[in-house]
């Protein structure tokens, strides 16, 4: 197919692409599932925070303070026209790690409907990436409440059949993965967001792989909780994003205690703010908010369906070549259905870090190991994988160097 | 080409046939991860009259941390704990050096193949995995390292 949209324009907004690898190679940048590269439109949005309104939000009453008021606030709404939800309900962390520690912090020190305490189930699945599982674990120790997980099937699916058993009236929340970061397979959701709203539990989506590539209608999938890092969405590092129902925000306790989070403080007592000021405590990073707002301004400019179509394309032009590769054998899904721009790979038996290595001498950037999903690959009885994720920058041309590295990888190691 | 230094022959012919892999034995077994990439290796060995004996590992990883271990175990079995003292910290201070350093061969025999590792910064904790256990081994049999 012809891409919707110019990748040669596309690519020319990236600087990092006029970089050289290991002297003389172009860069052929597959590893968007880790992190996106940066247009010049989302630094210069962060450069033009610092040159012209920098001063600490929430706080000044001079002009400057107004002006990154100013800017701080309409990155959150920016946030929000994006996702098509209302200011009030996003709320900027460092990272969608964050955001998930933010959620399952709170939910511990929250009563009602989402305190979570001893006996109360937490469900996630085997597709999780550390970030969506560790939190959870640990709150679940901590509390003494119970995690449950949906089981893996080996096409990268989850196992759903004993979705009773799993989901029960003793859940309080369901946190699972949009897409997985290894795989890139696509759990079947919306069977398990009715599951856990029937037994007045909350969903979590942990959108880090979905939201930076395809158009999302949170009304249609009918979420508690969204989140995602900027970082991954072509936006600045340290800034990530939790979207909760306004409902919800309003009765959770805060995370970190500080400035601007309260309404009232004496020594001995305080009250909180509401959300989103009651989530985050201290000076936010300004800067990166004002450029994730520039990024998602770029990619909705772009088109996320657009995104999504060519995110795709490239992925089956790839499966396409790395199955017809003797030695190679595609880990998770097989075909297109229910994957997103990921590929997982082994070639013969050899490990990943050499595979990737060797790819490396041709400039491309592949992720190798566990991809922070370690029970995962253990479940897939693997120590490892080579990732190959797409994006917008990239196009055929860059499918043709990952195949022929991947051919001169498994050959690398055969003749010697 | 670039990759040749680090992949020398010495090192996938160890890879593919490691010496001393087996199944670790007795009380004191020492497990060591490389949570970056989930390399593992277990490893036992004996501390006897001064020397190192019976050194045996088994693990998964990379041609780089699996060819290291294998060169490891050459090198110190049968060595008085004060050669392979030595050997372990020239091997680190080598694999540290970012290339600027090429290591004494009288010291390090084959493990002086995988000086080229030090240049490639990401790969120099699979090199250094067995010697790490090795070192937590020794010291946990009483050795003075």
């Amino acid at each position: 197919m012809n891409p919707p949209f110019d990748v040669a324009a596309i690519k020319a907004d990236f600087p990092i692409f006029q970089e050289k690898m290991r002297g003389d190679k172009r860069l052929v940048f597959l590893d968007s599932g880790a992190t996106s590269q940066k247009p010049y439109q989302v630094m210069d949005a962060t450069r033009n925070f610092y040159s012209k309104h920098n001063a600490a939000v929430h706080r000044g009453s001079y002009y400057l303070a107004e002006q990154a008021n100013e800017a701080y606030e309409g990155a959150r709404q920016g946030v929000a026209d994006f996702l098509a939800v209302s200011a009030d309900e996003i709320i900027f962390t460092k990272s969608a790690t964050e955001s998930i520690n933010l959620l399952a912090v709170s939910f511990e020190r929250s009563i009602g409907k989402l305190g979570i305490k001893a006996g109360d189930e937490i469900v996630v699945s085997e597709l999780e990436h550390h970030a969506n599982l560790l939190p959870w674990q640990q709150l679940a120790k901590r509390t003494g409440a119970v995690l449950k997980w949906f089981e893996m099937n080996q096409d990268g699916s989850l196992d759903l059949s004993n979705i009773d058993q799993v989901i029960t009236s003793k859940c309080k929340v369901v946190a699972i993965t949009h897409q997985s970061n290894v795989l890139g397979s696509v759990p079947n959701l919306p069977p398990i967001i009715a599951a856990a709203h029937a037994v007045g539990a909350v969903f979590v989506l942990d959108g880090c792989q979905s939201v930076p590539h395809q158009p999302i209608d949170i009304k249609r999938l009918d979420i508690d909780f969204l989140v995602f890092s900027g970082h991954k969405a072509l936006g600045p590092t340290g800034v990530g994003v939790l979207w909760g129902r306004a409902e919800f925000l309003d009765q959770m306790e805060p995370f970190l205690y500080g400035g601007s989070m309260i309404e009232t403080v004496t020594m001995a007592e305080s009250t909180w703010a509401p959300s989103p000021k009651r989530f985050e405590a201290g000076v936010p990073n300004m800067a990166q908010a004002v450029g994730l707002a520039a990024s998602l301004k770029y990619l909705s400019n772009v088109g996320l369906p657009n995104i999504h179509m060519w995110d795709l394309a490239l992925t089956k032009y790839a499966l396409e070549g790395l199955k017809a590769i003797e030695g190679v054998s595609v880990v998770g899904p097989q075909g297109m259905e229910n994957r997103g721009g990921v590929i997982s790979f082994v070639v013969d038996d050899l490990h990943p870090h050499d595979v990737g290595q060797v790819m490396d001498q041709y400039g491309v950037a592949v992720r190798t190991g566990h991809h922070c999903a370690w029970p995962l690959i253990r479940k897939l009885g693997l120590t490892g994988t080579t990732r190959a994720s797409f994006y917008l920058y990239n196009d055929f041309a860059d499918v043709d160097v990952l195949l022929e590295s991947v051919v001169g990888a498994r050959d690398y190691f055969r003749k010697r | 080409m670039q990759l040749d230094s680090l992949y020398q022959e010495v090192i996938l012919d160890h890879y593919k046939k490691p010496h001393h892999k087996g199944l670790p034995m007795g009380d004191i077994q020492v497990h060591h991860v490389n949570p970056n990439c989930g390399d593992e290796i277990t490893l036992s060995l004996e501390i006897k009259d001064g020397k190192v004996e019976n050194l045996i590992w088994d693990g998964v990883g990379c041609s780089i941390s699996q060819a290291s271990a294998s060169i490891m175990s050459d090198l110190v079995t049968g060595k008085s704990v004060a050669q392979a003292s030595a050997a372990l910290s020239q091997f680190t201070e080598l694999m540290q050096s970012k290339g600027t350093i090429s290591g004494d061969e009288e010291v390090l025999e084959d493990a002086i193949a995988l000086s080229g590792v030090s240049k490639f910064p990401a790969r120099v904790k699979c090199a250094l995995l067995g010697w790490m256990a090795f070192k937590d081994a020794a010291i946990q049999n009483g050795a003075q390292i």
